[in-house]
């Protein structure tokens, strides 16, 4: 039989628990905080709660939150970047990179509470290094200056879920780096260094930048791993949200949306500048 | 109503009704209609079921502890929220209400807010999960009550109660109280702290926590507090207990770990800054830490909880009975039992009702003399300093 009238297909209900999903859980909360910044506790609209944020204690959370993320997402970068390499280059034998890439699908998805439980009983004040440096090599950690309990530790920890992220995200590029590539360029009179520079890491560049990017935002939006760790001391932009939100003290939930509109506002900025950087890093692609 | 009496009103009844003229007959059956159809209605229905339901009284004393009991028990249950069983002694508090009078209770969300209480009250109204009583800090107990959220009740020892620490018109109670303590592990810390000052000497590197940051928690304020009183602050100027912290961090003192059990039981927070109820109640909790409790004689500050009954509680009696049960000596023993002041501990102790026992595991009543609780006003005003100064002074 045959008809006149173009069938509609029905593929798109297959999408519909994806949409569903994403507009329930995404964009309503989303849109919640983004009209939630702009009002008041007595009702009304007002551009008071986003004014605060460039006032003090704001304005130090966000650059205490923005310098872990950039310290985490350049060092755990460029070590998973180097490692990664390592792995996956001519002449490491297979097995290593299987296991480093099951290692690092473990290790990237472990954080939260446990994370910081385990930190705190291996590098804590009483913890199992910390007490072996100091029983067996008379070396007391904490007496140096060093604590697990404020921005340095966050970091610290923050760099065990962010190096095999980086590990995981730039495996597939750097398996792109064909040999022939390195042996054209050996025969051409290239050296590693001129390699690297004119060759390998501009292939690189594009899934290194959008790496970091990923890196960045993992660690500005984490929030139970430092909570945990530094019960709520560290005062980084989700903590603060958190302290406006719950809790026994502070109750100004707008000013709470405010705090999280400023880390759209954030995010937004860095995939503004990430856009014309991915372009250029891009130019030999086209 | 027994049967008897309503067979014989029933009889009397009757007895009109053959006297009663057609007319009037019909006049009547028309009323009877228009009746049942307001009755009909839900609400009417409601309101004519509650009317049927004996009312709760507004005093304790008018009516007899046994009819009290007697009604709670019609109705059968007792709704809490938010009362961690190991604070201020409320598990044995609540397993010995159910056990003496046959009312098991449900207790919504242990380790909930103040704020999360009120507002179950708010958004449970008229649902049978609602809670029949809060446990609320004075702030909530206060905004509260100007809501309507509470129902007016006056105990049997109401009057015992200090004025100072109820509300006159009836809405709320105090219920205990606390005061900031220095908590201290005495395998670990060597010299025994007594003062805030003491704190800031060279043995405390690195050990002294409060109980979680101020921003989030209550006691971590009360700290504040207490170290202001200890520093030249008062109550109304934390100021000082902020700097005081600061200066405990510059001198390396300062552990930002939130004391809890765990972290007491280990070791991790060899000395906390907590409600004494809490601290105290470690040093039984757990014998190998050697935990030892001092009241810092230089920053005596006390808070106290309210108790206050639910404007539309689904167990009305059930909740006054709570109330009387919590504010007989019985009850006040219990939470005195779990380290915690009663209100009426000042009573107890004039009336000798309190065992020795019990008082030889607090310290002695002269180091809370100079107790001093804040205000509302001065609690908000607290808040809003910490809000602004702590992050940037005390974190990264």
């Amino acid at each position: 039989v045959k008809s006149g009238r173009r069938r509609l297909s029905l593929a798109w209900l297959g999408t519909l628990p994806f949409f569903a999903y994403t507009i329930l859980f995404l964009f309503l909360p989303a849109g919640e905080v983004m009209v939630g910044a702009f009002k008041s506790v007595h009702g009304g609209w007002t551009v008071d709660n986003v004014r605060q944020l460039f006032h003090q204690p704001y304005y130090n959370a966000y650059r205490t939150s923005i310098e872990i993320s950039v310290v985490t997402a350049l060092i755990g970068g460029l070590a998973g970047l180097a490692i990664a390499y390592a792995a996956i280059r001519e002449g490491t034998p297979r097995w290593i990179r299987s296991m480093l890439t099951t290692f690092s699908g473990v290790a990237a998805n472990f954080g939260g509470i446990p994370l910081a439980m385990a930190f705190v009983a291996t590098l804590g004040s009483i913890g199992i290094v910390t007490s072996f440096l100091r029983d067996q090599l008379h070396f007391d950690l904490y007496g140096h200056g060093f604590t697990l309990f404020t921005k340095t530790g966050v970091e610290i920890v923050y760099l065990y879920f962010q190096l095999p992220l980086m590990i995981l995200v730039v495996a597939p590029a750097i398996d792109g780096l064909r040999r022939e590539w390195r042996e054209a360029a050996s025969n051409l009179g290239a050296n590693s260094w001129q390699f690297w520079r004119h060759v390998g890491l501009p292939v690189l560049m594009p899934s290194i930048l959008g790496a970091l990017i990923l890196l960045f935002g993992n660690s500005f939006a984490a929030y139970a791993t430092a909570y945990s760790l530094t019960s709520g001391t560290v005062p980084i932009v989700p903590i603060l949200i958190g302290a406006y939100y719950q809790g026994n003290v502070l109750d100004n939930p707008h000013l709470a949306q405010a705090l999280a509109f400023g880390m759209f506002v954030v995010l937004a900025v860095m995939m503004i500048l990430y856009v014309p950087l991915q372009r250029r890093a891009a130019r030999w692609a086209r | 109503m027994e049967e008897y009496e309503a067979q014989e009103q029933e009889f009397w009844r009757k007895l009109e009704e053959t006297d009663m003229s057609r007319s009037q007959m019909l006049k009547r059956s028309v009323a009877a209609a228009a009746g049942l159809t307001i009755l009909s209605s839900p609400a009417a229905a409601l309101g004519a079921r509650r009317l049927g339901a004996k009312n709760p009284p507004l005093k304790g004393k008018s009516v007899s502890p046994k009819e009290m009991v007697a009604q709670a028990k019609k109705e059968g249950h007792l709704n809490t929220i938010a009362l961690p069983p190991d604070w201020a002694n409320y598990g044995e508090i609540m397993s010995t209400f159910s056990k003496k009078y046959g009312i098991p209770i449900t207790n919504d969300n242990p380790n909930g807010s103040s704020a999360e209480e009120n507002q179950a009250v708010r958004s449970l109204k008229g649902d049978s999960r609602a809670p029949d009583v809060v446990d609320d800090g004075p702030a909530f107990a206060i905004s509260g009550t100007a809501e309507g959220l509470f129902a007016k009740y006056f105990n049997s020892n109401f009057a015992t109660i200090p004025r100072a620490m109820k509300d006159t018109r009836g809405y709320w109670v105090g219920d205990y109280w606390g005061a900031i303590s220095i908590g201290y592990n005495a395998n670990i810390v060597k010299t025994p702290p007594k003062t805030w000052k003491d704190l800031l000497g060279s043995d405390f590197r690195g050990k002294v926590a409060l109980n979680g940051s101020p921003l989030t928690s209550g006691s971590a304020v009360a700290g504040v507090f207490s170290a202001a009183l200890a520093n030249g602050g008062s109550l109304n100027d934390v100021g000082p207990g902020i700097d005081f912290f600061t200066q405990l961090k510059k001198a390396g003192n300062w552990l930002p770990v939130g004391g809890t059990p765990q972290t007491v039981a280990s070791g991790q927070t060899p000395v906390v800054i907590d409600w004494d109820y809490l601290n105290l109640a470690y040093t039984k909790e757990f014998p190998a830490a050697n935990w030892k409790v001092a009241i810092p004689s230089d920053g005596v500050y006390g808070a106290y909880y309210c108790q206050a009954i639910n404007a539309n509680a689904p167990h009305p009696w059930a909740a006054r009975l709570w109330q009387e049960f919590l504010y007989s000596d019985q009850g006040q023993l219990l939470w005195l039992k779990g380290y915690s002041h009663p209100a009426r501990f000042q009573d107890l102790a004039k009336r000798k009702k309190i065992p020795s026992s019990l008082l030889n595991a607090l310290p002695s009543a002269s180091v809370y003399a100079k107790v001093k609780f804040a205000g509302s006003g001065q609690q908000t005003k607290a808040k809003a300093l910490i809000a602004q100064d702590w992050p940037s002074k005390m974190g990264g």
